[in-house]
């Protein structure tokens, strides 16, 4: 909190007054390796966090085991750095038993699609308003370069020294293909603008707003997005009014699709991967139903409680 | 209590039934207890019939213990030994406290769901059957095979068998005699055992309060002609005196009293996935809790389920998950996580038989040593086991107490007996503290700390978001007051340490269980949760054979409440008994030394190091008080040498 107050105004509490900037949203300095693409999702979600003046004590970061887990201990907020691949049910009955608290998650690659696969099915069809990052360096980092999911085919890891078999898991694709999903998006660490865009778009989504964000790891796949960070051209920038709009991306990305984010098969269809990276908003459908919505709960006092645990009683009566 | 008077006491009492028979006259034989059982194919309302019986007896102020026969499939075949379903109740003048011994008086829809009782042992060699008779001369020449098969094996059995034309019967008042006959039999009982007529009704009518009126009709004529029948055609009857009770009470069975002891403590969020026999807990609470501003979330497996009330937790909920063996198994995890980072949670294992998918429906106390030790680190939580119905209730109330002061796990072991048995207690007396949220959302001193450990107690303040200037980061990993992690050798000594302390500073909490027989003795038998009953049942007719033996019965697990070496060694003897696998001594390989033991006594050897025994068993069923009675005097037998 960055504001103090002159002492005439000591009647008024602080809360009312805070301002924060985008520094009060940092707990500690961040320890990732220098170029972890990690930096850049967490400044871009600071930024948001100061744009959206959320309340540290009112925001809540979950995430699972991982580099990129490490997340909330970075966050000015609450934070929940809970078991591999275990982020989202964690975050599930957070938001269930206190949805008015903003819920951001945050994954890896292996935590999210691979051991938190059963979770991260049901949190899509769950659809909690919730701000979901994958960050996605196609590797298990933390662990020393073993196959990930998403790990290219034929990438040589420490687990698949001979190249990893199988083509990889697209996390577009299957998030876009289970009923109910509501917000997709792909941006990428090393592009600031687009990703805080991003960000911004699924913040204000209501709904699980599940953004894959494609991220460089020095250490382990320095090469994997070479490509895509060398030549923009060869990317494509999903464009739509309706999408999510980056100012100052017309120069970098000469490839652009007019996608309708509301068009759900045209959103799956450009999730397929050809051989090149496409970024923006796949699809977006604010008026899918929130499970949180659905379960909402009604106040009962202590005594109307006793009260009607006693007419239980009364069905069990002898 | 002297349960085991037969209704016939052997020899002279048969033959006094039967001497009756042969006057025609009606004998009526007055007992202190009883038990008797419905049993057909799944699906032909035998538990119906039992439900009913059960509860007008405890209603007219007997002593009740129902316990539910179920098959392991959903619809299996009919006519089958695999297929009997069905209710057993046991009965009396004073208050029952387990299924005790074998059943007097039987019901049967046919015969082979009879056989399958008679193969588990379950009759009372004198038992009274009144079996459907359609069978033995049915059209379908198998059936009539299968029938003479059946009586043939049972013949080795005294049991009286009396032939009742069940369905024809039945079909004079039903068109289908699959809905009607659970009707018919429940009036045959009610003649046999001359119960309440008037509470038979309301019972009737609650149930089908849903329906049309003329169901309630129906079922009411089928009952009025059971009765009808047997007046004119059994020549007994038994009277099981009841007592009057002054104060108000209530009958349920193990998971009711442990869903409305949930709300009742207050807990407002309940994370589960189904898996027998923990799942009508969560039914009963599905059905209401949302009307006390709670709810129960199925989640998509027993992993998320501990995830999700961990979540519900840390957000400041009160918040439960209940499973059973293999639920818990995976939930491990996140048990650990919980301790870690001092998350209260409370966890109801409803034990069933294993290992792996085991003995779903059937009850073991096997999950003990899972329960205590089962997770990866060291992982101090509080383990408690009710014994009986009543205390699944209490328990609830006193393991949210638990979790809460002292920021743990607290895994309450309840089994498939308590379960699904049904028995009356005393009205439970609520209080409105027990409502009361954990925290509210004002904001804490600038500076508090996550983990504000009293280093003399290990206890910390709760921080839950919303508070201001409480924003930490929870996590898993070795962390120190700041919740920072941190991989500093005196770090993790002290996180280790502050969480083991709270478990000591609870158990100063804690009295010495109380010895139930005189305070010294050649033998001391010691049990665990829901045997209670049946132990001390068996431990009374050793005293009453002044046999010097005595039994005390643990609530808390761990921590193990005080004082126990002190009182085994007023003991030359101390056994356990539990439902649980043990080696034999005298089987091949088995050495004293190589000797696998009962859960409960490893532990208590640990840590008492006194040398204590154990007799276990894992029969899918609950213990009997005559085979513990018999274990007894067997272990005194052997060792009078010493
Ligand atoms: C139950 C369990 N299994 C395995 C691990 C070891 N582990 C920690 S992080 C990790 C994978 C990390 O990869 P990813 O999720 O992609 O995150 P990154 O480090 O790349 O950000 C693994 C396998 C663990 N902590 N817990
Ligand atoms: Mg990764």
């Amino acid at each position: 909190m960055s504001v103090s107050m002159p002492s005439f105004l000591n009647c008024i509490s602080d809360d009312d007054f805070a301002h924060y900037e985008v520094d009060d949203y940092q707990k500690c300095v961040a320890k990732w390796c220098s170029g972890c693409g990690d930096f850049g999702a967490l400044n871009a979600t600071k930024r948001l966090l100061a744009k959206e003046q959320l309340q540290p004590e009112n925001t809540v970061f979950v995430s699972g085991i991982g580099c990129s887990s490490r997340f909330p201990h970075y966050v000015n907020s609450y934070g929940f750095h809970g078991i591999h691949g275990r982020a989202l049910p964690i975050a599930t009955g957070v938001k269930l038993t206190r949805p008015e608290l903003d819920v951001f998650v945050v994954m890896g690659d292996g935590d999210c699609c691979s051991i938190g696969t059963a979770h991260w099915i049901h949190a899509i069809r769950y659809n909690m308003d919730m701000t979901v990052l994958l960050l996605d360096n196609n590797i298990y980092g933390l662990t020393k370069k073993q196959t990930s999911p998403t790990t290219p085919i034929g990438f040589s890891t420490n687990t698949m020294p001979r190249g990893s078999y199988l083509p990889p898991l697209n996390p577009l694709t299957a998030t876009l293909g289970v009923s109910n999903a509501s917000f997709v998006a792909q941006t990428a660490d090393w592009i600031p603008a687009h990703m805080y865009a991003t960000l911004q778009a699924a913040y204000e989504h209501k709904g699980f707003s599940f953004v894959r964000i494609l991220q460089r790891c020095p250490k382990f796949t320095p090469d994997v997005f070479t490509d895509a960070v060398k030549n923009p051209d060869n990317n494509e920038l999903l464009v739509h009014e309706n999408g999510i709009d980056a100012p100052g991306l017309e120069k970098l990305f000469k490839n652009r699709i007019i996608h309708d984010p509301k068009d759900l098969d045209g959103g799956r269809h450009y999730a397929e991967v050809e051989n090149r990276v496409r970024l923006g908003l796949f699809y977006r459908n604010g008026e899918l139903p929130c499970y949180e919505d659905t379960r909402e709960v009604v106040s009962v006092t202590a005594a109307e409680k006793i009260q009607k645990i006693n007419t239980e009683f009364d069905r069990y009566a002898v | 209590m002297t349960s085991s008077a037969p209704a016939l006491a052997k020899g002279e009492a048969k033959s006094e039934l039967n001497d009756s028979l042969d006057t025609g006259a009606k004998k009526v034989f007055c007992v202190p207890e009883h038990t008797v059982e419905i049993i057909a194919n799944s699906g032909e309302g035998a538990q119906k019939c039992g439900q009913i019986f059960g509860s007008v007896s405890a209603k007219m102020g007997n002593g009740v213990w129902t316990v539910e026969i179920i098959p392991a499939e959903i619809e299996p075949p009919p006519r089958h030994v695999t297929s009997t379903s069905g209710n057993l109740i046991r009965f009396g003048t004073e208050q029952i406290t387990n299924w005790g011994d074998r059943t007097k008086l039987a019901v049967a829809f046919n015969e082979q769901v009879l056989l399958s009782r008679h193969r588990l042992d379950s009759l009372d060699d004198e038992c009274i059957i009144l079996v459907e008779d359609m069978w033995e001369n049915h059209d379908d020449e198998n059936i009539r095979k299968e029938w003479a098969t059946a009586m043939e094996e049972m013949s080795s059995a005294n049991y009286r068998i009396v032939k009742v034309p069940i369905e024809e019967e039945s079909l004079k008042i039903v068109d289908n005699p699959h809905h009607g006959k659970n009707m018919f039999a429940l009036g045959m009982l009610a003649e046999v055992y001359q119960r309440d007529l008037d509470l038979i009704k309301k019972q009737i009518a609650n149930i089908f309060r849903r329906k049309p009126a003329k169901v309630t009709e129906l079922n009411i004529a089928l009952v009025e002609l059971g009765i009808q029948w047997a007046r004119e055609n059994l020549d007994f009857q038994f009277d099981v005196p009841a007592k009057v009770h002054e104060e108000a009470r209530v009958v349920m069975n193990g998971n009711q009293a442990t869903a409305l002891g949930a709300i009742a403590a207050g807990m407002e969020f309940c994370a589960m996935y189904p898996i027998t026999p923990a799942t009508s807990v969560s039914h009963e609470l599905c059905d209401i809790i949302e009307s006390y501003g709670g709810m129960v979330h199925q989640a998509e497996d027993e992993i998320a389920a501990a995830g999700v009330a961990i979540g519900a937790s840390y957000a400041g909920k009160v918040a439960l998950t209940v499973t059973s063996g293999p639920g818990m198994a995976l939930k491990t995890e996140f048990m650990a996580l919980a301790v870690m980072t001092e998350m209260p949670l409370v966890l109801v294992d409803v034990q069933r038989g294993g290992p792996s998918t085991g003995l779903p429906t059937k009850v073991e106390q096997s999950d003990l040593l899972a329960a205590l030790y089962g997770q990866h680190g060291d992982a101090p939580r509080v383990v408690m086991a009710p014994a009986t119905i009543e205390d699944c209730f209490q328990s609830m109330i006193t393991a949210r107490r638990i979790a809460e002061t002292f920021r743990t796990l607290v895994i309450v072991l309840t089994d498939a007996n308590l379960a699904t048995g049904v028995q009356q207690f005393p009205r439970p007396q609520l209080d409105e503290r027990w409502q009361e949220a954990p925290l509210d959302l004002s904001a804490v001193p600038e500076g508090t700390l996550p983990y504000d450990w009293d280093h003399s107690t290990g206890l910390s303040r709760r921080i839950i978001p919303g508070q201001a200037n409480g924003q930490y980061t929870v996590t898993g990993l070795a962390h120190d007051e700041f919740s920072k992690v941190s991989y500093e050798p005196e770090s993790n000594e002290l996180g280790c340490n502050m969480r083991s302390r709270k478990l000591a500073v609870f158990q100063s909490t804690l009295k010495p269980p109380t010895v139930v027989g005189d305070e010294e003795g050649d033998l001391l038998i010691v049990g665990w949760g829901s045997t209670r009953g049946a132990i001390e049942e068996a431990v009374g007719r050793a005293r009453a054979d002044k046999l010097k033996v005595s039994s005390c019965h643990l609530t808390f697990m761990s921590p193990l409440e005080p004082g126990l070496k002190e009182i085994f060694s007023r003991f030359k003897r101390v056994m356990t008994v539990e439902i649980n696998y043990s080696d034999r001594l005298g089987d091949p390989y088995i050495t004293a030394e190589n000797r696998r033991l009962g859960q409960m006594c490893w532990l208590l050897r640990a840590h008492t190091l006194v040398d204590i025994d154990c007799w276990t068993r894992v029969p899918g069923q609950p213990l009997r008080p005559g085979d513990i009675h018999n274990a007894i005097v067997s272990h005194l037998e052997n060792g009078a040498a010493s």
